[in-house]
């Protein structure tokens, strides 16, 4: 494991890009727990005062400080989408593994309910549940929500994969050696999937941030918790650019930008290290 | 006069990534010639180097392919073309299908499979002419596949209908459209069953006994170079181990190796115990030393773990690399 | 249990396929009305030999019992395949048919090490109670195609010749103790210097393990070298059955024939009947469609009545021949 990370560190220039991208980010969630302020508070702070030694983003027109309210905002973001990729990756792999290697009926009626939930309209569905559901809205039923949204086109993807290996003589091989179905696509397929699932997860992550942007930019989710989209629901609330409070829009902005970079570098610079025929050519294949 | 001249050529994929670098050398030293009017086998196994031989005297060397030394010069007629620095827009309009053509493995290199059969035809003849009377064109092209034993309707069908003997077949077709001095063949019937790889060698050999060009025929079927090439060069790491007449090779074969290919040979007829050659083909990225032959030799001596032998002209046209042969004539 | 001594007995089996789209519904008739059989207690290696569309591959997925025939009986030891649906029952008999398949490159997953396979193949069957057991039971089977498990622990398929991937697979194979082994081209794939070792292994397993093998390939040379009996098929016609001495040095069957003779070979006699110039048919797809003998578009000797009906099997020396020259 170290020996990859140090290999990628080494050799590959956007692993170091993601590397600092994403120790900042880090950096900042752990600095959340060390906060002088409380994010729930306001008027603690000068308001509205530019960027200086003290307050590194400015303050904002609640009375906060920027920077400090940003580190609980990147935490909560991050999770959210943590959640979300992780429960729909759950679903995308159980959904695309077992359509993919059983076939038939199984895979016909699978594959019937991944297209529908394709076709979904998701911005206008989401929005009417952060809508219903306003009360009891916080990131962690957003981002299981999103997760309930986020897994079919990636299901299918993985099945493709699937039907793909199935064909292959090494599963026949596999079926000849007396396994069971189940440990095959564990043993012999998953290996082959795993490179689109991390790619998938990592995705995953950015898309439901960037739903939670937008449904917070618009109202719809829990308004009191920090997050980088209800950073920027606040800051439009007060006015910030018309006020000239510009560092209370760029400050979220820098983070999203930060954190898919960094996210988006790691996913290529690993995917392309553990890319099965990478790892051939890199063994000598 | 030569047709095509190698002269120590060397040809290594060199590779890097994540900091591991592999020099494969999968072509060290190899020097032979092809004259007109002849059939040329190639033979060796898989991890020879044949397939690097052919895509360096063939114009196609890429990344991570590299020629670190030697020279690979044609003769054709009076126009004369160093492969290793000839410009691509020359290789392309005059040498590419009018001097050299080539038959690959399954045809799938060639035929286009989204297009009919003869819009791959115009497509190769437009590369290098404009072609200005349609009906002409057509009229020529027909003839010049029924001269080959091909059906007209070939030429209106898609590659999927077609068999994979008709397809080579076409490949063949496609490869003499403009009547090259050498045809390279590779494998050009290795997935093929025997009757339809019979009928493909023999239009091969037709082919040359017409236009009395040069075949180079590249295939680890030893059988088929008893029955089609003049001339048989082996292969083994990389480098030449012996190179004969055809009846020399198969009747009276001096490197150890050639004569481990002829004996292992099954025949019908046959039963008796053929034995196997020891050992695993080499690694071309790690070969061993001296002679690359030595770990599996049944005659390895200790100069052959240290030195490697020259490749020598024993008889004529007969060369061999081999330490035995060279203690015999010492 | 084994009916009449029978270890495998194939009567009368046909396979059919339904083609839509492109043949506009039609029937594609793989296997047509096959019988053979192999004795219990004289392990032999029978070759079933033929081209592409041959339908070999398809009797060998029947054989591995991956499909089941439209019509007609597979009996192994006595019991009707088609009978055999439960999982339990499906394991004993996978260990007692295992396959050996062409592409030594492909038997393995590339991202898993080789001896995996092994491991999960003795401790699937119950021929092992652990790992540590499994060790030795792999380490035996290793050295039964002459390797071991120190060569080959913990290699992929990429670190091992064409060669060694196959005796490995070989090796798999052997590890529930077979009576079948069902080889698919094991050798056409594996480079010629190679081709010795898997070939002398399979006499070695049919004479000292008592092990009966099925060879399916298109070589005839190799066939020769290595097998008792040999079928030759046609378009899923069995055309000629016999020992393989009789049926390659004295063909009956016209196809056999020109199969003999395209077979190139280096000795100087036959490369006169190899050059003898040979027309190559363009009803390859259509000969499947036809009426009657599958071979008579081609066939030298063709009579009237060849396009009209199925020839009957005749014996003829020492071989079963499909052919109206012989009725």
């Amino acid at each position: 494991m170290f020996k990859v990370i140090r290999d990628l560190f080494r050799y590959d220039g956007r692993f170091r890009l993601a590397a600092f991208f994403l120790t900042a980010v880090t950096v900042m969630i752990i600095l959340s727990y060390v906060s002088p302020y409380d994010p729930d508070k306001s008027f603690v702070v000068a308001m509205d005062m530019p960027p200086s030694p003290e307050h590194i983003f400015g303050t904002d027109s609640r009375g906060q400080d920027v920077f400090w309210w940003m580190t609980f905002a990147m935490r909560n973001s991050f999770f959210m989408g943590v959640i979300t990729a992780a429960v729909s990756r759950v679903i995308a792999i159980l959904m695309g593994l077992s359509a993919g290697y059983r076939g038939g009926w199984l895979d016909r009626f699978l594959m019937s309910v991944t297209d529908t939930f394709v076709v979904l309209p998701l911005l206008p569905i989401l929005i009417l549940l952060g809508f219903l559901l306003r009360d009891i809205m916080n990131q962690f039923l957003l981002g299981f929500i999103l997760a309930l949204f986020g897994w079919p086109y990636d299901a299918r993807l993985i099945r493709s994969q699937v039907l793909t290996l199935r064909e292959r003589a090494f599963t026949r091989t596999a079926v000849y050696s007396g396994t069971g179905p189940f440990w095959i696509t564990i043993r012999e397929h998953l290996p082959f999937v795993m490179p689109i699932v991390l790619a998938t997860t990592i995705n995953n992550i950015l898309w439901a941030i960037g739903f939670e942007v937008t449904l917070s930019i618009l109202g719809l989710s829990d308004l009191t918790r920090p997050s980088i989209g209800t950073a920027l629901y606040w800051a439009n609330q007060h006015g910030a650019l018309v006020a000239g409070v510009w560092w209370w829009i760029a400050a979220p902005t820098l983070a999203a930008i930060v954190l898919a970079l960094g996210l988006y570098l790691l996913l290529t610079s690993v995917n392309d290290y553990i890319d099965p025929r990478t790892r051939l050519r890199l063994i000598g294949g | 006069m030569a047709l095509l001249s190698v002269n120590s050529l060397c040809a290594y994929y060199q590779t890097e990534l994540y900091g591991i670098s592999r020099t494969v050398r999968a072509v060290d030293g190899v020097t032979f010639e092809l004259y007109p009017n002849e059939i040329y086998g190639l033979a060796g196994e898989s991890s020879c180097g044949k397939t690097t031989l052919i895509k360096v005297i063939s114009g196609n060397v890429k990344p991570p392919l590299k020629v670190i030394s030697g020279s690979v010069d044609y003769q054709f007629g009076s126009y004369a073309v160093d492969m290793l620095h000839v410009p691509k827009e020359d290789l392309r309009r005059n040498v590419r299908w009018k001097e050299i053509s080539y038959v690959m493995q399954g045809s799938m290199s060639v035929l286009n499979p989204v297009r009919k059969v003869i819009k791959t035809f115009e497509d190769i003849v437009e590369t290098h002419d404009q072609i200005t009377n349609r009906r002409e064109f057509l009229e020529q092209v027909t003839a010049h596949i029924n001269r080959l034993g091909l059906p007209t309707e070939v030429l209106s069908s898609y590659p999927h209908q077609l068999s994979g003997g008709m397809k080579q077949r076409v490949a063949i077709a496609l490869a003499t459209l403009f009547q090259p001095s050498l045809i390279i063949a590779d494998e050009p019937t290795t997935a093929l069953d025997v009757v339809v790889q019979r009928g493909v060698l023999q239009m091969i050999k037709d082919i040359q006994g017409a236009s009395n060009n040069t075949v180079l025929l590249v295939t680890h079927d030893m059988a088929v170079h008893a029955n089609v090439a003049d001339r048989v060069m082996i292969m083994y790491a990389g480098r030449i181990a012996e190179e004969a007449p055809t009846e020399t090779i198969f009747n009276a074969p001096l490197h150890p190796y050639t004569q481990h290919l002829i004996g292992s040979l099954p025949m019908i007829g046959e039963r008796s115990n053929k034995a196997a050659l020891k050992g695993t083909p080499p690694n071309l990225a790690n070969p061993p030393s001296g002679c690359r032959f030595h770990p599996r030799c049944p005659y390895a001596m200790e100069v052959c773990q240290t030195t490697v032998p020259d490749l020598v002209l024993v008889k004529q046209r007969h060369r061999v690399a081999c330490h035995l042969i060279k203690e015999a004539s010492a | 249990m084994s009916a009449n001594g029978k270890l495998l007995d194939v009567q009368h089996v046909t396979v059919e396929f339904h083609i839509g789209g492109l043949m506009g519904g039609s029937l594609l008739v793989a296997v047509n009305d096959i019988s053979f059989s192999m004795e219990s207690d004289r392990p032999a290696i029978f070759t079933l030999a033929g081209e592409s569309g041959s339908g070999k591959t398809t009797l060998s997925r029947l054989l591995l019992h991956d499909l089941d025939p439209t019509r007609g009986k597979v009996l192994f030891e006595g019991r009707d395949l088609a009978t055999i649906r439960k999982r339990n029952d499906l394991k004993e008999f996978m260990k007692k048919v295992q396959p050996v398949f062409q592409n030594p490159f492909e038997t393995f997953s590339p991202l898993r090490r080789v001896d995996a396979y092994l491991f999960d193949t003795a401790l699937n069957f119950g021929v092992a109670s652990d790992r540590q057991d499994a060790a030795r039971v792999v380490d035996g089977a290793l050295r039964n195609v002459g390797l071991s498990l120190d060569e080959v622990s913990k290699r992929y398929p990429h670190e091992l010749s064409g060669g060694q991937i196959q005796r490995v697979s070989v090796a798999r194979s052997l590890i529930s103790r077979p009576k079948l082994i069902l080889a698919d081209e094991p050798v056409s794939m594996v480079d010629a210097s190679l081709r010795m070792e898997i070939v002398n292994l399979f006499r070695k397993l049919r004479d000292e393990q008592k092990v009966s093998i099925i060879y399916i390939t298109h070589d005839l040379a190799t066939a020769y070298y290595v097998s008792d009996r040999i079928a030759i098929m046609l378009r899923g016609y069995i055309v000629e059955l016999g020992p393989v001495e009789d049926v390659l040095n004295r063909p009956a069957h016209p196809y056999t024939q020109l199969l003999k003779e395209s077979v190139p070979e280096p000795l100087p006699a036959d490369r006169e009947s190899w050059a003898k110039h040979i027309e190559l048919g363009t009803t390859e797809v259509k000969e499947y469609g036809r009426e009657g003998c599958k071979f008579a578009a081609r066939c030298p000797y063709v009579m009237d009545i060849c396009r009209k009906a199925d020839p009957p099997d005749v014996l003829v020396n020492q071989q079963t021949v499909k052919c109206y020259l012989y009725t």
